[in-house]
């Protein structure tokens, strides 16, 4: 297997972007990461997307893209896993850079969900169709009933959840693509409007629009492209039951443990190794459960990580230094690979005022659905 | 939601039909034809009880289209003796006194409407017991 590196990335801001187009989000993202190496051609596209034919009716985002990129005749694919579409695209840009199928791809995530579509319906066509949107639950819905069960088990309270949001605020103000850059306060966050007891608005990630794109090549290619190449040194993949009524505990992500482990594996690193996280914090209660799951923090102990300055910038470990995806906004097909893009920039010390100094590795942990899949990606500064 | 798709759920959605693993006794609901904890393929046909302890729950408040006109809404993640578990809507009750814990009998209802045409589909809700 070959070693592999990111050696350009580019994405748009991440927002309500009405003049950009599903396409025209791609096209910026992709022109930035090729220009950012230098590159003028690329083997393979990949386009991490949870559902362009929903949110605008467009499919068969691979050729799309490939003819708007002025590629049109280049092997390209969309990869779908609900939100966690993006990272699901790197692992599989990593593989095929690796084991020498091709040897330069595009890895891009995009999602247009601002376009007029009923989000929440799209949204929950991640969670099990038959057996829990039939009966009414939505998806933030899910994530309170993860919630709750977390709180019973844990002791967790409505507070800590708003913690994690005063957080990625904090970190996303600095941000300049982030969709929202305020900062809010625990009491703002705790008089917001209720969505799915006990997840208040600003408990949840925004409805966004947003591309984000890196180019991958073999490591010892990677000076054609930059004198600051970042090693994916660690990849994995993992699954757990669909539905939440088909987990023995709610409050625990399965499938965010699986992952986490195959990447540790496979990069030779433990949790104690990393010095700067991105986790899909699409609701507060979901940071919590992935750090925990992850063994970046203790089985537990995640409640408290927010509030206690852990996970701060200037903490042991920060986490979602971008302002994750409460603050830097949720296009959902987007995010895995923007994700990748914070802790590129973090590990080549481009990351101004969010800068973690010293940084060698990090780490990214992208989920889809109520946690039925989860990709996790380890790095290296070289 | 077209009617086959409605019409072919109806063992589990109006009769609760559930299986249990003859390999690992552990109850699948609705059955399926292997098991997710054994892989086993041999099963026997139960219908799980109407009634069962809430495990997790939360109240909507933001709806999709279609239930927005009963928000705010329990919905609740229910176990039944048997073990089977299931996700459904818990009504007659104040939504937030539906916490973990709660008894609830499970009561056959009108759960939506079905497209344009307004097909009524139906399935289970739950009712505090007591
Ligand atoms: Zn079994």
């Amino acid at each position: 297997m070959r070693e592999v590196a990111i050696v350009g990335a580019g994405m748009t801001r991440f927002g309500e972007i009405w003049e950009s187009s599903l396409r025209d989000l791609f096209v910026e993202a992709a022109a930035g990461a090729l220009s950012s190496a230098g590159a003028d051609h690329v083997d393979h596209i990949l386009v991490g997307n949870m559902s362009g034919g929903q949110f605008v009716g467009q499919e068969h985002l691979g050729p799309l893209m490939a003819d708007h990129l002025g590629m049109a005749g280049v092997a390209a694919a969309r990869v779908e896993s609900a939100c966690a579409s993006g990272g699901m695209a790197l692992n599989m840009g990593f593989m095929a850079v690796a084991s020498g199928f091709v040897d330069t791809v595009l890895v891009a995530g995009v999602e247009k969900m601002t376009d007029g579509a009923d989000v929440t319906n799209v949204l929950a066509s991640a969670a099990d169709q038959e057996t829990e949107v039939y009966h009414g639950i939505t998806f933030p819905g899910l994530y309170a009933m993860i919630a709750r069960a977390h709180m019973a088990a844990h002791g967790t309270t409505e507070e800590d959840l708003a913690w994690v949001a005063v957080k990625n605020h904090k970190h996303g103000a600095m941000n300049p693509k982030a969709q929202f850059r305020s900062e809010v306060t625990v009491e703002q966050v705790l008089q917001s409007s209720m969505v799915a007891e006990p997840l208040r608005l600003l408990h949840c990630s925004p409805v966004s629009d947003g591309a984000a794109a890196v180019l991958l090549c073999p490591l010892d290619q990677a000076r054609n492209y930059t004198d600051r190449p970042v090693k994916l040194i660690g990849s994995g993949v993992a699954t757990d039951a669909m539905a939440l009524a088909d987990r023995k505990d709610p409050a625990f992500l399965a499938a965010v443990e699986k992952s986490s482990e195959r990447a540790y594996k496979m990069a030779g690193v433990t949790p104690k190794d990393i010095q700067v996280a991105e986790v899909h914090d699409c609701f507060a209660i979901a940071e919590i459960c992935c750090l925990e799951a992850s063994g970046l923090v203790e089985k537990g102990q995640g409640a408290k990580a927010a509030a206690s300055g852990e996970t701060s910038l200037g903490g042991r470990i920060p986490v979602n230094t971008s302002g994750g995806l409460k603050s830097k906004g949720h296009p959902v097909g987007a995010t895995g690979v923007a994700q990748a893009i914070e802790v590129f920039e973090q590990l080549r010390g481009e990351s101004g005022e969010r800068q973690v100094e010293g940084a060698r590795i990090g780490l990214t942990q992208n989920m889809g659905g109520s946690g039925a899949s989860s990709v996790v990606h380890i790095y290296q500064g070289v | 939601m077209p009617s086959p798709r409605y019409w072919r759920e109806k063992a589990n959605r109006f009769h609760l039909e559930a299986a249990r693993c003859q390999g690992c006794g552990g109850v699948t609901f609705p059955a399926r034809t292997i098991c997710p904890a054994c892989r086993g393929t041999e099963f026997e046909t139960l219908y799980l009880s109407r009634k069962g302890k809430v495990v997790t729950s939360t109240v909507v408040h933001v709806g999709p289209n279609e239930f927005q006109m009963e928000a705010p809404y329990a919905m609740a993640v229910v176990e039944t003796p048997e073990g089977g578990r299931l996700m459904v809507q818990v009504v007659d009750c104040e939504p937030s006194d539906v916490l973990p814990g709660l008894e609830v009998s499970l009561e056959f209802r009108l759960i939506r409407r079905e497209g344009h045409g307004g097909i009524l589909c139906y399935g289970h809700k739950g009712v505090p017991v007591g």
